[in-house]
């Protein structure tokens, strides 16, 4: 019988047949549609993932027309990482003119905005510069980290070690400080970001350290709305579910803990939030086409409630691209002709 | 990396190759879905949505508007000059450009 080769979550080689790879994405569709309580894909919808996933072709593409933008999250650390020594302004500009990027990012290799605040003067002199010489929208971004907060790194009480204590009050106390600290952190660097001249704030990996990071997310949102009316904020997610870290945490009346993508976007729509970066988490334990039919329930679910752009997260580990530092090219690219043929989403 | 390089030819719009700066502009600017988006640039550039994605034609087309390219020869907008000719031509707002008019014009502060 004649199999397809295809891969699991982690990157390695398996071969499945027609019947095994239809019902691998049947099973990735109900998942989704269960935990997130949202619709399955259609069987039509199921057919055509199934035949983007059985190309025999390594590389595939989108049809012409449906191509979508792009975004980057850590965007000038990306070449810095791989150990060329480039700067940043030059990675900007090779993004432009060599890659292909309809976006791009200048970031700090901390790329947490705690520690960006103390070297402000440095990014907005950078970013400023990097304005002149390129054609392209320029967002700044880091994340809200709150972790940094805390000791060892900062200066409140660690959750982390309250909770095992059975401090429950202790540490829940802890992280809404940490809330109130972040915020002033995002909208200080954000607002001087703004005024150099930045097209946008990407507020990335949120919900990193559970609600109360997506709280002081949404919360910096909102002020920074406020305070520059015409500033942009991309706000993109740290997992697919919001971990209910502290549990009890509210934003407009709404929990924060438990929502997944098309809750999640619906509240940053309301914090002010003007692109909306999803995530759907990979599991490497199970097969590439059921991550890739459950991200893609996902993403269309929340691309569909949204009002504002909806640009899904599809680097390693997400969006049902295999957990590895060097992904499989034919896994990407089936990830991005997926998402952009089958949800309604704007970029990613 | 070879991430964001396959996405961008899998399905990326192409950057300043293309419109594909232009239309994330607009999704930046004023909100707008991705649809709507294409649709607004295409009749700004008085081009079809499908051109958009077109190297051939969007070189043609922002050699004409002088918009900025990957490789603007001398005498063709670069840079900022080329962001300014853009927030006119699409009627949007673009903070750097805002920026650069208030300190020619000696302002200081939004």
């Amino acid at each position: 019988m004649p199999t397809i080769t295809t891969r699991m979550g982690d990157g390695s080689l398996i071969e499945l047949t027609d019947s095994e790879l239809c019902k691998e994405v049947e099973q990735g569709t109900i998942d989704a549609s269960k935990r997130g309580k949202i619709s399955p894909l259609s069987q039509d919808e199921i057919e055509h993932l199934v035949d983007i996933c059985a190309m025999p072709q390594k590389f595939v593409s989108v049809e012409r027309g449906k191509e979508v933008v792009l975004t980057f999250d850590a965007g000038t650390l990306k070449i810095m990482r791989l150990g060329i020594p480039v700067g940043r302004m030059q990675t900007i500009q090779l993004y432009e003119r060599a890659f292909g990027s309809d976006t791009m990012e200048l970031a700090h290799v901390d790329y947490s905005f705690k520690q960006v605040k103390p070297i402000v003067a440095e990014e907005e002199h950078e970013m400023e510069q990097a304005l002149l010489v390129t054609v392209l929208p320029l967002f700044y971004g880091a994340m809200p980290n709150l972790g940094l907060y805390t000791k060892p790194d900062g200066p409140l009480p660690n959750p982390s070690e309250l909770l095992p204590m059975g401090k429950i009050p202790e540490a829940r106390a802890a992280q809404e400080e940490a809330v109130e600290m972040a915020v002033k952190d995002i909208v200080y660097v954000s607002g001087r970001m703004y005024e150099a001249g930045a097209d946008g704030i990407n507020l990335d990996t949120v919900g990193a350290a559970g609600d109360a990071d997506f709280l002081a997310a949404l919360n910096a949102t909102r002020v920074l709305k406020k305070r520059f009316p015409g500033i942009r904020v991309e706000l993109g997610m740290a997992g697919e579910f919001v971990l209910g870290f502290h549990g009890e945490l509210r934003f407009d009346g709404e929990r924060l803990a438990g929502l997944y993508p098309h809750q999640q976007v619906k509240i940053a729509e309301k914090a002010g939030v003007d692109i909306f970066g999803a995530v759907v988490n990979t599991n490497s334990s199970m097969s590439f086409p059921w991550n890739l039919a459950r991200a893609v329930t996902f993403i269309k679910a929340c691309a569909e409630s949204a009002n504002i752009p909806v640009h899904a997260n599809v680097g390693m580990g997400v969006g049902g691209i295999p957990l590895r530092e060097i992904p499989p090219i034919d896994a990407v690219s089936r990830v991005s002709k997926a998402m952009a043929e089958l949800t309604r989403l704007d970029g990613l | 990396m070879g991430m964001a390089i396959t996405h961008a030819l899998a399905a990326g719009m192409g950057g300043v190759r293309t419109a594909g700066d232009l239309v994330a502009r607009t999704q930046i600017s004023r909100g707008m879905r991705l649809k709507e988006a294409k649709e607004y640039v295409a009749s700004k550039l008085r081009v079809s949505v499908t051109d958009l994605s077109d190297e051939t034609v969007m070189d043609e087309v922002r050699d004409d508007l002088d918009i900025g390219k990957i490789r603007a020869f001398g005498g063709k907008a670069k840079g900022i000059e080329a962001k300014i000719r853009i927030s006119e031509l699409l009627d949007i707002q673009i903070n750097c450009v805002d920026r650069f008019n208030r300190l020619i014009s000696g302002g200081r502060k939004a």
